[in-house]
């Protein structure tokens, strides 16, 4: 045991090592401008999150805690807090509910820090008509009439699946993304270096990447955040849904942002590994089915039908 | 080590020397490469906003580019096989030739997924044990290690056998050989795996067929060839460097097979695809007949199509294949209908619909334009400056000077009009 640690250590100081004479030579090509501090070297430099030690840890979030709380005016908090054990999260949608009033696409960008301009939105609401089934062939996705639910049609709100087998996480060439122990697929913002490959493996549309600047207003900033969720992102990243991680890890727990808002309870939300949860209730009792199915990313979003 | 500086320094004194021919051309893709940047420090500052890339349709042009690179890159094997393993004269004069347009591809493949990564200062991350490669899960990870040994390969065979020639040695077989043989299955890797990266994609069903890398393969030896051949023509009539006719027609022979196996392959496709008439149809529509109203691609693909077939009649017939004219209306055909069918035609339907069937219409920006044309100026940049020194080398014009340490040039212009016997002007020159 003390050996492994001895090698990470002695991995560690030869890494600094060759990063150091890194810095001096892309110091020489890309001089960062007089206002530019100390931080943007710590920013380049800055490991993978897992490989971040507890003391690497604290330094790396002070900084950003700082950086964000100048920028946003407010006190900002960044957690880390890790997966609960005997967790595994599941989530529920009941597609004789949904009415299609996209409440829960909103509430989850103003809970996220979504960029409003140029406009990243975490859930797509597909309109399909009751005639055809689940066919997203005839999706329709900008539908926009005055009321909502529309005669004929139903709705599928579509957000990151949170596969058991994610092909987005096997395709990244930096590991910048990965699956928590609860089943939570995250996103290292700080590692990711903006391929996009993930966001060709992912057969759900549940990738976004920030093509530009992301406009977040300072007044309607969240300043509950977490490393591996909705703190602010860079241009530049990929971001997805993560099941509002800043939110269910706490303990006591609080539902995802799209979950408390809908109106007509369509979406429910739970720990898989509890057999007296209402979520495992539901897979047992229900009509299930699970999107795209035949590509065996296993999901662990359930559309079900209550009624 | 002294040695090696000499040469160094005597390669910059003949990189400087040409003649005015060769310094336009030089200034030409200079000033092209300067826009290239430019475009590229608006896209740094504003972010990929600035190209029409958008979640839909998350790779592009520059995306695109990049893949038919891999292809010219992977095409040099076809120069280095009949040189090396059957040992045929006429082709190893030159297949130090094909390996430098290798190299000079390879550049441009790096160059094009640099500009397309949203952090290009992160690159690090890429590198072993300093940052965290996806090894062996990741098929991009796989690209990064084969790209760059393949580059290397190259770089090392050719950099060798000219730096000998330079010193009057005759290369030394037994180094180089095993590295040629190397370069083979290398080359092969590539493509294999840069086609691997779209074909294991169980989201896109208009890559994730197994015709993907056999396509890939047939027609990079089409279109690496054709890309070839016309600068081996170029050289020919402007540079002091002879190839051999029928070597080019050797060259032009293997494109009209690899051809036929690309439209055969082609076909497959699109057998299976129509007569199943599955869901997944949507995308080879959208590309040959477009789909909802929506045809971006449709002229294009068409286009392509066409010149594909014309050349590979071009090609199959002797008497159009030994005409020079011909020759050349056929690599220009290939170049552009592969450009096409394995650019944009490959890489855009894949999005097109996207995986929540929403149909996105990309088509390049300005700014993706103009720095794709700076890559390309880059590439041809390199290949000028490689073969700026090469071709005097292996025309025995530059070599070291008889005192050991200077250099002997004796090929002052470079670029300049040579006397083909058969043209009339070549008689005011007498």
């Amino acid at each position: 045991m003390s050996d492994t640690t001895k090698n990470e250590y002695i991995q560690h100081k030869s890494r600094r090592k060759f990063l150091k004479g890194l810095a001096a030579g892309v110091g020489l090509i890309a001089m960062p401008g007089k206002d530019a501090s100390a931080s943007v070297w710590e920013e380049f430099f800055q490991k993978h999150f897992r490989e971040l030690s507890k003391d690497e840890l604290k330094v790396v979030i002070g900084r950003l805690e700082k950086e964000y709380s100048k920028k946003f005016a407010k006190q900002v908090t960044v957690k880390t807090t890790p997966p609960i054990e005997g967790v595994l999260y599941g989530y529920g949608l009941d597609l004789s509910r949904c009415i299609g009033c996209r409440r829960c696409v909103y509430a989850c960008v103003k809970e996220n820090n979504q960029s409003r301009d140029p406009q990243i939105h975490w859930i797509r609401v597909l309109q399909l008509d009751k005639e055809k089934g689940v066919d997203l062939s005839h999706a329709e996705h900008y539908y926009n009439p005055e009321k909502v639910p529309e005669k004929g049609h139903f709705y599928m709100p579509v957000q990151c699946q949170q596969c058991e087998k994610p092909p987005c996480t096997k395709v990244c060439p930096v590991q910048a993304t990965w699956k928590e122990n609860d089943g939570i697929v995250v996103v290292d913002y700080n590692w990711c270096i903006g391929c996009r490959y993930c966001m060709a493996a992912c057969p759900y549309g549940a990738r976004h990447f920030n093509w530009g600047k992301p406009g977040l207003p300072v007044a309607e900033m969240n300043p509950v955040t977490h490393y591996l969720g909705n703190r602010p992102r860079p241009k530049g990243v990929v971001e997805k849904c993560t099941f509002c991680i800043q939110r269910t890890r706490e303990q006591p727990g609080r539902y995802p942002a799209c979950e408390e808002i809908c109106p007509v309870g369509a979406r429910k939300f739970g720990n898989l590994l509890d057999p007296n949860s209402e979520i495992r209730y539901l897979i047992e009792n229900k009509r299930v089915f699970k999107l795209k199915d035949d590509l065996n990313t296993q999901p662990k979003f359930f559309y079900f039908y209550a009624t | 080590m002294k040695n090696i500086w000499n040469f160094f320094a005597g390669t910059l004194v003949l990189i400087s020397k040409g003649s005015k021919a060769y310094y336009c051309w030089v200034l030409f893709l200079l000033v092209l490469m300067a826009i290239g940047a430019s475009a590229y420090v608006h896209q740094l500052n504003e972010g990929l906003i600035v190209t029409a890339m958008r979640d839909q349709v998350s790779w592009g042009f520059y995306i695109s580019n990049f893949t038919f690179m891999v292809g010219v890159a992977a095409a040099a094997v076809l120069l280095v096989i009949p040189a090396y393993v059957y040992g045929w004269g006429p082709i190893k004069e030159f297949a130090v030739l094909g390996e430098l347009l290798a190299v000079s591809a390879i550049v441009m493949c790096l160059l094009f997924v640099t500009v397309d990564i949203g952090h290009p200062e992160r690159f690090w991350h890429l590198i072993p044990k300093i940052g965290l490669l996806n090894f062996p899960q990741s098929l991009l990870a796989w690209d990064v290690v084969v790209l760059n040994t393949y580059l290397v390969l190259n770089l090392t065979i050719s950099i060798y056998i000219l730096y000998n020639l330079y010193y009057k040695r005759e290369p030394n077989h037994h180094f180089y050989t095993p590295l040629v043989l190397l370069s083979i299955p290398s080359a092969i890797s590539i493509h294999t795996v840069t086609a691997f990266l779209y074909n294991g994609l169980g989201a896109r069903p208009f890559w994730n067929s197994s015709i993907l890398v056999p396509r890939f393969l047939a027609s990079a030896f089409c279109s690496g060839p054709a890309f070839m051949l016309l600068i081996f023509l170029l050289v020919r009539k402007y540079t002091k460097f002879k190839i051999k006719d029928e070597a080019i027609q050797k060259v032009a022979e293997i494109m009209a097979y690899a051809m036929f196996i690309n439209l055969l392959l082609l076909g497959a496709e699109l057998f299976k695809e129509y007569y199943t008439d599955t869901i997944h149809l949507a995308s080879v529509q959208y590309l040959f007949q477009g789909l909802h109203g929506h045809s971006a691609l449709v002229p294009y693909i068409w286009t392509a199509m066409i010149f594909n077939v014309t050349a590979f009649f071009l090609f199959l017939i002797p008497a159009t294949r030994r005409n020079n004219i011909t020759l050349v209306i056929g690599c220009i055909l290939v170049f552009v209908g592969v450009y096409i069918e394995k650019g944009m035609g490959l890489v855009i339907p894949g999005f097109i619909p996207d995986t929540l069937h929403e149909i996105y219409e990309y088509s390049p920006s300005g700014t993706e334009l103009l720095l794709a044309m700076g890559i390309w100026a880059t590439g041809l940049f390199v290949y000028t400056m490689l073969l700026r020194v090469a071709i005097p080398i292996l025309n025995r014009d530059f070599h070291v000077a008889d005192d050991g340490v200077g250099s002997y040039i004796g090929d002052q212009m470079f670029l300049i009009q040579q006397k083909p016997e058969e043209e009339p002007e070549s008689v005011e020159t007498h």
